[in-house]
């Protein structure tokens, strides 16, 4: 199996989804598109690249030769993110940036407990009060408005 | 040509006032500090500090974004000369010759060349820029919803032809992009679209967070766990003066440079990528001694250090003359643009006159500054390095969080900067461009609008598309470069078909 081959069939599936995803919109007619008939028009272009994708070009990649050094990180990082978009309204900015770099720094980088502790309220702080105090950019407030 | 200087010299006067000439400053030293960083390139960067500006004033948000641009440009070549590590894809040519200079003890000769090449060029290309937006402009007025469609659908497919890998990759990246632009309130009919419940959906996908997400948190996701950079090489002042020589050597590749540089970033594509690629192949041919090469020659640090940084000047002639952006981050900075009410496009120079020429006097004053801070603070630039990149990619991921979420004050937007994170990682892992999945998305709007108008314009006669002559010469440009593109493919195909007979797949594969 190569990555375009694998990469070509998750678009193909993609490009069916949108197909029929579409069915719930109006297409009117070809003379006269309604809301659904571009979104059809290019679901069938991805659907025929993803196809001469498959089928087409020499690909030297083979799945099993990438290599995935870095997907604990990648892992992580895209766990925070998560967390950060769960909890951003929920905590308030500093202390979503502030558990999250604590995370980062202390489990995931081993700086310590100590470094990441004060880099990550040096950091929550900091750019708090640059960009809401300073710039005024509004920010989320948690609860105890903090 | 008296109106063009008239014109200048108010533009100057906007670029030249204190709050603009700061913005200015601020998106050089960022630009720079970005290209100095391995793998933060200046399509990251942008797409990282693009919500900052949201706060500014139009003509200070997109001063300070161009100045992000090629500020990474210059920046690009420090890492390259003094520690063969390209800052961004732009200086790939410039580490074989800058760093074998760094090596016979000319590293800092080579970073003033380069700088003064990078100045050079910026400069003149301003200029080709300058005069070349106005009437591309003016001939574009002519152009109606038919004409406009032909140009986006001919801007892709010229993007997708360009690209470094297979066109049929590309051109699904586009598709995929144009389809995430179908998300949202359909402006002709007012229907909402794919929004599965979530009014934020409204507006469509942001293009903020999806270039963040593709472009940021995938290249944090690829470089996390990396060690530190090693030895770090700090040129001092004196040696920052090349010899006689030097200068004699690299009067003519900077030359060439700037014109190939300036002609390529105009064509859609990653011009200022390619830009370096040919510079340095022309130099190469054109030199007496081609041996050198490779060994130190002052002409190939000059002609693609000069070639890089014209390009993002001809960058800029089809996005502000024409609404087309020609790559990634003209994309970025179109869709900034648009958020501050801005229309790039023909009506620009004509209904904003003051943004236009603030913005090109901007790019003469931005690549002073470059030179002012690029050649005296190398040494605080290369300092950058020494921060572990364990501390550097969580500020990053924070500063990217907060940037997102405060375009909307929707942790939606949040949401999308993560999935487009890790589709853009899982993308390039698997080698495919993710340029055209956000050029896709900027453009998706005006292209199905300028094909539905388009229509509704001949009662539904596709004929409009032919009979127009601007239109059908821009779709059978389009027609062809599509044709040559996928050319391989059919050329694979009958291979295959021939391959039919003894274990055919594993000949294949294997």
């Amino acid at each position: 199996m190569t990555t375009d081959r694998l990469a070509g069939t998750v678009l193909t599936a993609f490009a069916i989804l949108v197909l029929w995803e579409s069915r719930a919109l109006p297409f009117g007619s070809i003379r006269e598109p309604g809301a659904g008939a571009v979104p059809v028009l290019l679901a069938l272009i991805l659907l025929i690249c993803s196809l001469a994708v498959i089928v087409g070009g020499p690909n030297l990649y083979r799945l099993a030769a990438i290599e995935w050094t870095e997907w604990r990180h990648a892992v992580a990082i895209l766990g925070t993110c998560a967390f950060m978009a769960l909890a951003l309204e929920r905590l308030g900015y500093r202390l979503t940036i502030f558990v999250a770099l604590l995370a980062l720094l202390s489990l995931v980088e081993r700086k310590g407990w100590t470094a990441g502790t004060v880099f990550a309220v040096v950091f929550s702080l900091g750019s708090y009060y640059f960009f809401n105090t300073l710039l005024r950019v509004p920010m989320p407030q948690g609860p105890f408005g903090f | 040509m008296l109106e063009t200087f008239q014109n200048l010299a108010g533009g100057f006067a906007l670029a030249l006032s204190p709050s603009v000439l700061l913005y200015a400053f601020v998106g050089c030293i960022v630009g720079t500090l970005v290209g100095v960083l391995p793998g933060v390139g200046p399509l990251a960067g942008i797409s990282l500090l693009l919500p900052v500006s949201f706060g500014l004033n139009p003509t200070a948000a997109i001063v300070l974004l161009a100045g992000i641009y090629y500020g990474a440009m210059y920046g690009g070549s420090t890492t390259s000369i003094l520690m063969r590590i390209p800052g961004e894809a732009a200086s790939v040519m410039t580490c074989i010759d800058g760093y074998a200079m760094t090596q016979k003890g000319r590293g800092g000769a080579a970073l003033a060349l380069a700088a003064i090449g990078s100045y050079v060029a910026g400069t003149v290309s301003v200029v080709g820029l300058m005069f070349l937006a106005p009437p591309l402009a003016e001939f574009a007025l002519r152009f109606g919803p038919p004409e406009n469609f032909a140009l986006l659908v001919l801007g892709l497919l010229v993007l997708a032809y360009m690209s470094g890998g297979s066109m049929a990759k590309a051109l699904a990246m586009a598709a995929l992009g144009l389809l995430l632009g179908m998300i949202g309130i359909d402006t002709m009919t007012g229907i909402f679209r794919f929004h599965y419940g979530l009014v934020e959906l409204g507006d469509g996908v942001g293009v903020v967070p999806t270039a963040v997400g593709l472009f940021g948190i995938s290249e944090i996701l690829l470089s996390a766990g990396r060690a530190t950079r090693g030895e770090i090489h700090r040129p001092r002042m004196r040696e920052l003066l090349p010899s006689r020589q030097e200068w004699r050597e690299a009067a003519a590749p900077i030359g060439r440079g700037t014109v190939l540089g300036f002609l390529i970033g105009i064509i859609p594509g990653p011009g200022h990528v390619i830009s370096t690629f040919v510079s340095y192949a022309v130099e190469r041919r054109l030199s007496k001694h081609p041996e050198r090469f490779g060994q130190g020659a002052v002409e190939g640090v000059a002609g693609p250090e000069s070639a890089n940084n014209s390009a993002t000047s001809g960058a800029f002639v089809p996005m502000l003359a024409l609404g087309l952006p020609s790559g990634a981050v003209p994309a970025i900075m179109m869709a900034a643009m648009m958020i501050h009410g801005i229309s790039p496009g023909p009506l620009l120079i004509q209904q904003q006159p003051q943004m236009f020429w603030g913005f090109i006097a901007s790019m003469y004053v931005g690549n002073v500054v470059l030179l002012i801070l690029n050649l005296p603070f190398v040494g605080i630039f290369v300092n950058l390095l020494r921060i572990p990149y364990g501390y550097l990619y969580p500020s990053i991921l924070a500063f990217a969080t907060l940037g997102v979420y405060a375009v909307n004050n929707s942790v939606v937007d949040v949401w999308i900067m993560t999935l487009t994170g890790l589709l853009g990682y899982v993308l390039r892992k698997f080698d495919f461009e993710i340029a055209p999945i956000v050029l896709g998305l900027v453009l998706a709007p005006m292209l199905e609008l300028s094909f539905r108008q388009s229509l509704a314009m001949s009662a539904g006669n596709y004929a409009i598309f032919a009979t127009r002559p601007i239109t059908a010469v821009m779709l059978g440009v389009g027609l062809v470069l599509l044709l040559l593109g996928l050319r391989p493919i059919f050329s694979r195909a009958v291979g295959w078909r021939a391959a039919i007979g003894p274990e055919p797949a594993a000949r294949r594969e294997g």
